[in-house]
């Protein structure tokens, strides 16, 4: 069933003053063909997580621990993080994809949009004849939307909106089995977005892919979501359908996300938020990194650190729930 | 009506485009046509569009940053025109802006004391040293950054983007303003801290009786922290009422795009996608109403005319033909 399986995975910025532990003990299963929305603040450690999988890391980050577990579609599992630079180059793009949130700096300015698709097809199904690379690069391009003659544009001819499709069409190029998606709307109006998030539902239901879809705007993860991860200070701390997460979330942060947006419908409902700032991953509060903002917090939970638990609906990390079921 | 703090009347700007035109001629960018927008004193306003719709522009034109095309200001009633010197200076102690990118909007180099200290001496606020410190540090107090003598010394890379946005809060507060123009004061703050920046722009309209313009692509904090929204499209507004009946029941069938194509975890079953197409091109923007190639209402007339103001009664308004002649 699982696509992806995330264990214990650490990454670590080593800096002169010490370690920062940017992901912390992170594990996550990424089951076939679903969108799993990861959630959370800047610094929470939603894009380290996204690039330590797709081994996308620069020093000085670096992966100090756990593992990542590719399942194939035919075929035994693979430990992502033991590929070789060969095998890193066959599974990056035909089975993993990533489609970055500025699609700007994501295409090569002075190559054509046809041109970059046409370079995926080329590096990776060598065998594949011009013509039918040609045609397969209309029918992305059809496929998300672009029409056929401006293959042959060039990235800053295309608008915001448009140059977010070609890169998810490139993304597509090879039918991968998992998209990661890292803030791929975020530069968009609200309009525009619609659209493209439309697109990846249908994309998606056509090709069957598993998407991650990294987004610090919690709302829009709860419409197109099958489950969702909110990460706080480089940890998970709950996870949950999306579904489940809307109706009754159990840690005290997920709540103060959800009530931190304002509502386009029904009553006006009182605005929460969260008090407080985003903690320094340099200087962690002891116990629950989250305890220091959190409104329910209790004496234990500046010391000790809660794990991440099987709750009634997904599991959570908070002290509150260890023992006395779900939180209210 | 002359209980407006700052008003735009027909304001239009033109800019030129580097390049574009046909034979190497240089068309006009066409940001702004004929806006027309009222602030009152202790009032939030709203001015909600997607980007590049001349929300920003207008803004800056309001602050006199630069001249319009033609259109006026008024300043409590009175037209000014004060792009330079001590004009300029004057309106700009009466008028304040507040930016996006709280990392680009303060000095690396100078404290948080300097900051502030230096609109004071400025706009001749301060008599003293002990004044300026008392000063600055009451400043520091309003926009909620306590203990003021622990963060009158920082540097702006010692803080956080939502104390960054409430120290140029401050700054922008030490002239003692009449209006403020906030130009998507949070869309680059977390969402945990949007709140807080928020509400704190809010109280001060609120107390202070600052006449304050927000300006988002947000509308649903529009909803939440303005007393009334006007929507822009393309350089134009195209609609403008009491921030609750707008948000519940919009007329113009952009302003009810805008709110289906928000993100609502409320929402039930996901709305109608149909691939509108993309904002125009403010260098040559369509014929007549400037939503027509992409609304679903489109009639004859609309790419034929400009839409005139509709009244729909309690001070909302709106440019549509659909409205202007319900059938």
């Amino acid at each position: 069933m699982n696509v992806l399986e995330i264990r214990d995975l650490s990454v670590d910025y080593l800096s002169g003053s010490g370690a920062v532990h940017a992901v912390a003990d992170v594990s996550l299963d990424l089951r076939r063909g679903e969108i799993l929305g990861l959630a959370g603040e800047s610094g929470s450690g939603k894009s380290t997580l996204a690039n330590a999988v797709a081994r996308l890391l620069r020093p000085p980050a670096a992966i100090t621990g756990g593992s990542v577990v590719h399942h194939r579609r035919d075929g035994g599992p693979v430990d992502v993080l033991k590929l070789g630079r060969k095998e890193l180059r066959a599974f990056r793009w035909k089975e993993l994809a990533v489609v970055f949130q500025s699609a700007m700096n994501a295409l090569n300015p002075v190559s054509t949009v046809g041109a970059q698709i046409d370079d995926v097809l080329r590096v990776h199904a060598p065998d594949m004849p011009r013509k039918e690379r040609t045609e397969r690069t209309v029918e992305l391009l059809q496929r998300v939307g672009i029409s056929a003659d401006r293959r042959r544009g060039y990235p800053h001819e295309l608008s915001g909106g448009m140059r977010q499709r070609a890169a998810i069409a490139i993304a597509l190029a090879l039918n991968p089995e998992i998209i990661i998606m890292d803030e791929p709307t975020t530069a968009l109006d609200v309009v525009v977005q619609r659209e493209i998030l439309h697109e990846i539902k249908a994309l998606r239901q056509e090709y069957g892919f598993a998407v991650v879809f990294i987004t610090h705007d919690l709302s829009l993860l709860m419409e197109i979501s099958d489950r969702i991860a909110i990460m706080y200070a480089g940890r998970v701390v709950e996870t949950g359908s999306a579904k489940a997460l809307h109706r009754s979330p159990s840690h005290p942060y997920t709540l103060g996300l959800l009530r931190s947006f304002p509502r386009l419908h029904g009553p006006r409902e009182e605005l929460l938020g969260i008090p407080g700032t985003p903690p320094d991953l340099r200087s962690l509060p002891s116990g629950c990194a989250f305890h220091p903002r959190c409104r329910f917090a209790v004496e234990e939970c500046s010391a000790r650190r809660p794990a991440l638990l099987p709750g009634v609906e997904g599991q959570v990390a908070c002290l509150l729930n260890d023992d006395k079921g779900v939180l209210r | 009506m002359s209980d407006f703090v700052l008003e735009g009347r027909d304001l239009t700007k033109h800019f030129t485009a580097a390049r574009g035109g046909r034979w190497g001629r240089r068309p006009p960018v066409r940001a702004v046509d004929d806006v027309s927008l009222g602030l009152r004193a202790g009032t939030v306003t709203a001015l909600v569009g997607e980007s590049g719709c001349g929300k920003s522009t207008v803004a800056r034109l309001l602050a006199q940053v630069y001249p319009a095309t033609s259109g006026e200001v008024l300043l409590h009633g009175e037209p000014v025109k004060a792009h330079r010197g001590a004009a300029f200076r004057a309106y700009r102690r009466q008028v304040q802006l507040i930016f996006q990118d709280p990392f680009a909007s303060l000095n690396p180099f100078h404290r948080v004391r300097y900051h502030l200290a230096r609109p004071l001496r400025i706009h001749g606020h301060v008599r003293s040293d002990a004044d300026e410190q008392e000063q600055v540090a009451e400043l520091l107090e309003r926009v909620s950054l306590t203990p003021v003598e622990q963060f009158m010394d920082k540097m702006p890379h010692e803080l956080s983007g939502g104390q960054r946005q409430r120290v140029a809060i401050a700054r922008a507060l030490a002239v003692q303003p009449v209006a403020l123009i906030a130009d998507e004061p949070v869309s680059m703050l977390d969402v945990s801290i949007r709140l807080g920046v928020l509400r704190l722009l809010e109280k001060l309209a609120d107390e202070s009786g600052l006449a304050l313009l927000y300006i988002t692509h947000d509308i649903a904090s529009a909803r939440y922290f303005a007393q009334d929204i006007t929507v822009m499209y393309a350089g134009r507004l195209i609609e403008s009422g009491e921030a609750e009946a707008l948000t519940q029941s919009p007329a113009h069938p952009y302003t009810r795009l805008l709110l289906e194509s928000a993100p609502d975890p409320d929402r039930v079953t996901a709305p109608e996608t149909v691939r509108l197409g993309e904002p125009p091109s403010l260098i040559d923007p369509p014929s007549g109403c400037r939503f027509h190639p992409r609304c679903p209402l489109v009639m004859p007339v609309c790419s034929e005319r400009v839409p005139e103001r509709t009244s729909l009664g309690e001070g909302r308004w709106t440019h549509c033909w659909a409205a202007a002649h319900p059938s």
